[in-house]
């Protein structure tokens, strides 16, 4: 088999799903490669489900295709398409064993009692379930339920695996865990997953591209890196990570670099030039907290004069909320703003740490900011 | 709290030996020996002549068997119609004629049984006018009427169960392959089949038990068990009738003592297997 | 195919006899199989619908049939209210009462349900007569000393109808009261409320919908009720459900017996919609 990695293996084109007046899916036009693990992010109502759903065939759209591996999916039900779906709730059959769960769907298709066994017993021992076949759905733990569900989806190797918040319903210690074992198992079988959350960390991890979506929309394709350091709107800076924004107007525009006069932040940011835009419009400059250094005597020579100086404001430490591996400073700048700042604690006991009420600096390189145009 | 949780307990008592004496003084009174049912002729009971008078009346056992017949018949028949109703109210959604079939299902339960029983009498005389059938009125139209009023309970005992259902457990089978038919008999079926049997259960008793509906729809040669008990109470007490009290009771509670312990048992068992998979999970 | 042939099914054996009970309301008697003037007559070879009202004419001159309504009323109303008197502390000590023995406590509140309705109203004229076992009782103890008269009385009609409708009050009641969060009572006594107000204040008003949900369950059946009064109520004064059989039974008259019953569903139409919105509301919550 030749994968060609950018060959759109999933192709949803123009795909519009409307209930009444309610869009919940507007427009969506999305490419996915083969063999990678592909996460919807979005918050409740961001349409990510209704997408996930009308990929297995739950819904039909209003509006657009849905392509998978070029064949139309739009005249085929459910339980002819080459996809399988791992609900959020599992919904493994009550009355059923282990066994009979995952057996189901090849028994639909009327393969062969000896090799039903098998396929089933290999698949157990991939999710590491070998000994509990004859086991009821009650009879398991949250995580085996999970792995039963996943090995049920799996048995009959789809072409797409579509999985509803698979992570949810474990404690966070577990859930850990399972991600790294969820891409073990995917690497191993080579299916490819579309995986829906609402949960950012679990999205970053598992995702070799994220797909933020909004309102129906998708807000912006990438890397989990491209959306954490080049996130491509507000909405998406926003939602991944915490992030400081200011808006301000474009002052100056170099080949390589932008400056911005921000009213919110009180100095002049210095940015590199990743977005084109022309002297005067208005933008937003989105700077991570954990970009940004905090200090009690200003970086460079000399004491510049507050509201002169580029990418240094002044402020006030007003809150600090020690987190173990960080603490995070909220800071009062000078304009009157908060500013979030984030500081690993890499040493133990520092000898005379930051506190309450002092009066610090921030500053930032000029690669950190990212600006934003909508 | 505590007073007040005293006097609900008391209430509760209270009104447990209200719903239990009149059941238990029959019982007693069964074994009684003088025709006078209520006072008790100590010399001569407790004794066992009001069963064998009871088991040796033609007429009660007639009515008894044929009881049965329509209560099992009728019993079936709402399940199955039931069952659809359900389904339909339950998981098709908006359709047209939903209001119609929701409003239809429900009214039957609160219905004044008086009202019921004429309007389908007059339903039987009318299509017997206009169509031929039914023929008179006897066993067939009993059953017809009792279907009608005990889908209704059916319809509304499935619909809660469906309305409580995860219904990605359908999806989940027709996402494995499952044709939606195949989804029925394999997922749905097997899950609301308690439901399913408790409404048959429940349709056999409002059967078996109902008089009102059925003295209007019976025809002469058609008389079911209460209709037998209603003309003879009607004109005093009779003690053979304690004795089939008795007798029905008794029948009652085994069942409901087998059915308890078995809940009980499988309560315990699901309570053990929760422990078990708790303790995977460490 | 699914709703179709319940809905079918309904039409023709619920809501079609409705039809003709109405239309049959407006017949006129007259000696004959069946005994009421044809539905449809014809003229000229079209149908005509000819209405006559000398049914309702006749329900509204005889006092037997308004006294009769008024009584029915009367009996319906004063039997639901006991049946929320003593229903409504008995689910709540269920609900109250530990996981475990709950449905047993249940079971033991239906389980007379699953015997005869006919022979537990029987079983109360035992009790009731002159010589039976309450007056034999009372005697014994020297409290009367003449049987007092319990059969054939209001007291008896609503014994009857208490002792056989209280587990449809207490089914609806404990499914509300069963759900109810037992730390808003906490709450309540933790803001300074004692128990008797936080029950007033915060557990009654949140059973409303049970309340009424058990009400309307006995009062509606109550209204028609033919079986209790029969057996054990008075014979000077009938409910309107015997009167809607006596007329088509023994007076035969069809058309008299179809406004009777008009009448008593136009008495109950609000109860029943009433009744039918809680249904669905509740239906709706489950999901």
């Amino acid at each position: 088999m030749k994968l060609d990695p950018d060959s759109a293996y999933v192709r949803i084109a123009n795909l519009t799903k409307r209930f009444g007046d309610f869009v919940a899916v507007d427009d969506v036009s999305l490419d996915i490669r083969r063999g990678e693990i592909f996460c919807l992010l979005g918050g409740s109502g961001s349409g990510k489900t209704t997408l996930l759903r009308m990929l297995a065939g739950f819904e039909s759209p209003s509006a657009g295709t849905i392509r998978i591996d070029g064949a139309d999916m739009s005249a085929i039900p459910p339980y002819e398409r080459p996809v399988n779906m791992m609900f959020q709730s599992y919904a493994l059959f009550p009355h059923m064993s282990v066994e009979r769960n995952v057996a189901f769907g090849l028994e639909q298709e009327g393969v062969g009692r000896e090799q039903i066994r098998r396929q089933v017993g290999e698949i157990l021992d991939i999710v590491k379930m070998g000994g509990f076949g004859a086991r009821k759905p009650h009879q398991l733990s949250g995580g085996q339920r999970q792995r039963v569900a996943l090995a049920r989806a799996l048995v009959k190797r789809p072409k797409l695996l579509l999985l509803d918040e698979p992570l949810a319903a474990l404690d966070k210690k577990l859930r850990e865990h399972t991600q790294f074992e969820l891409i073990n198992i995917q690497q191993r079988l080579g299916v490819t997953f579309i995986v829906v959350t609402h949960d950012q960390e679990e999205a970053m991890t598992l995702g070799t591209r994220l797909g933020v979506m909004n309102h129906g929309k998708i807000a912006q394709i990438g890397t989990p890196s491209d959306i954490y350091e080049s996130p491509a709107t507000r909405f998406v800076a926003d939602f991944i990570g915490s992030v400081n924004m200011f808006e301000g107007r474009v002052s100056d525009d170099g080949a390589d670099y932008l400056r911005i006069q921000c009213g919110e932040l009180g100095c002049t940011v210095r940015a590199e030039r990743t977005v084109s835009c022309t002297r005067g419009a208005t933008v937003w400059t989105a700077i991570r907290p954990e970009k940004i250094n905090i200090s009690r005597q200003p970086f460079g020579a000399g004491a510049p004069q507050a509201g002169s100086a580029e990418n240094l404001v002044r402020g006030t430490v007003r809150e600090i909320a020690y987190m173990g591996d960080m603490s995070i400073y909220l800071v009062q700048i000078d304009s009157g703003r908060m500013m979030r700042v984030t500081l690993p604690n890499i040493m133990r006991g520092a000898e005379r740490p930051i506190a309450r009420e002092e009066s610090v600096w921030l500053s930032w390189h000029g690669s950190s900011p990212v600006i934003l145009t909508e | 709290m505590k007073a007040h949780s005293l006097f609900a307990r008391t209430a509760l008592v209270l009104g447990l030996v209200f719903l239990y004496l009149p059941i238990l003084s029959m019982i007693v009174f069964s074994f009684n020996n003088s025709r006078l049912v209520t006072v008790w002729d100590a010399a001569h009971s407790p004794t066992l002549k009001w069963y064998v008078a009871l088991l040796s009346n033609e007429q009660i056992l007639r009515a008894a068997w044929l009881s049965i017949r329509i209560a099992v018949i009728s019993a079936s028949a709402a399940v199955v119609l039931g069952t659809l109703a359900g389904m339909a109210l339950a998981r098709l959604g908006a359709f047209r004629g939903r209001m119609l079939l929701a409003g239809m299902t429900a009214a039957p339960i609160v219905m004044p049984e008086v009202i019921t029983g004429l309007s389908l009498l007059l339903l039987f005389v009318a299509l017997e006018q206009l169509i031929g059938w039914p023929k008179g009125v006897g066993a067939v139209t009993i059953t017809l009427a009792h279907i009608t009023f005990c889908m209704a309970y059916v319809t509304v005992v499935v619909q809660s169960r469906l309305a409580g259902f995860d219904e990605s457990l359908e999806e989940a089978a027709m996402d494995l392959g499952a044709r939606p038919l195949r989804v029925f008999l394999r997922i749905t079926l097997p899950l609301i089949l308690p439901a399913i049997a408790s409404g048959w259960l429940l349709a056999f008793t409002l059967s078996w038990d109902d008089l009102v509906i059925t003295q209007f729809v019976a025809g002469p040669g058609s008389s079911t068990l209460p209709m037998v008990i209603f003309s003879k109470v009607r004109f005093g007490v009779t003690p053979d009738v304690n004795a089939l009290a008795t007798i029905m009771v008794l029948l009652v509670a085994t069942g409901i003592a087998i059915s308890t312990v078995w809940m009980r048992a499988r309560q315990k068992r699901r309570a053990r297997d929760l422990q078990l998979a708790a303790a995977a999970n460490l | 195919m699914v709703a179709g042939i319940p809905t079918l099914w309904l039409l023709v054996l619920f809501l079609i006899p409705f039809i003709i009970v109405f239309r049959i309301s407006f017949s006129e008697v007259r000696l004959a199989i069946p005994p009421y003037t044809p539905l449809l007559s014809w003229r000229h070879g079209a149908p005509v619908l000819q209405l006559h009202w000398s049914a309702y004419r006749f329900l509204f001159t005889d006092t037997l049939y308004v006294s009769s309504y008024l009584y029915s009323l009367k009996v319906a109303a004063v039997s639901t209210l006991c049946c929320l008197l003593i229903g409504y502390p008995m689910a709540y000590a269920i609900a109250r009462s530990d996981a475990a023995s709950r449905p047993v406590l249940l079971m033991l509140i239906v389980l007379p349900f699953w015997t005869s309705f006919l022979l537990r109203v029987y079983a109360w004229i035992g009790l009731l007569k002159n010589n039976g076992v309450i007056n034999n009782v009372l005697m014994y103890l020297g409290i009367v000393h003449h049987p007092l008269a319990l059969l054939q009385t209001d007291f008896a009609v609503y014994i009857g109808i208490v002792y056989s409708y209280l587990p449809f009050m207490i089914l609806p009641l404990y499914a509300n009261l069963e759900k109810h969060d037992g730390t808003l009572l906490e709450a309540a006594a933790d803001l300074g409320a004692r128990p008797l107000r936080a029950f007033l204040r915060v557990t009654l008003p949140q059973s409303f919908a049970g309340i009424v949900a058990g009400s309307l369950l006995v009062f509606i059946p109550a209204v028609g009720e033919y079986v209790i009064p029969t057996l054990l109520g008075r014979t000077d004064q009938i409910m309107i459900g015997r009167v809607l059989s006596d007329e088509f039974f023994e007076n035969r008259d069809w058309p008299v017996a179809s406004a009777v019953a008009i009448v008593i569903l136009l008495l109950l139409v609000v109860p029943i919609m009433l009744f039918q919105r809680l249904e669905r509301r509740q239906l709706e919550a489950a999901k």
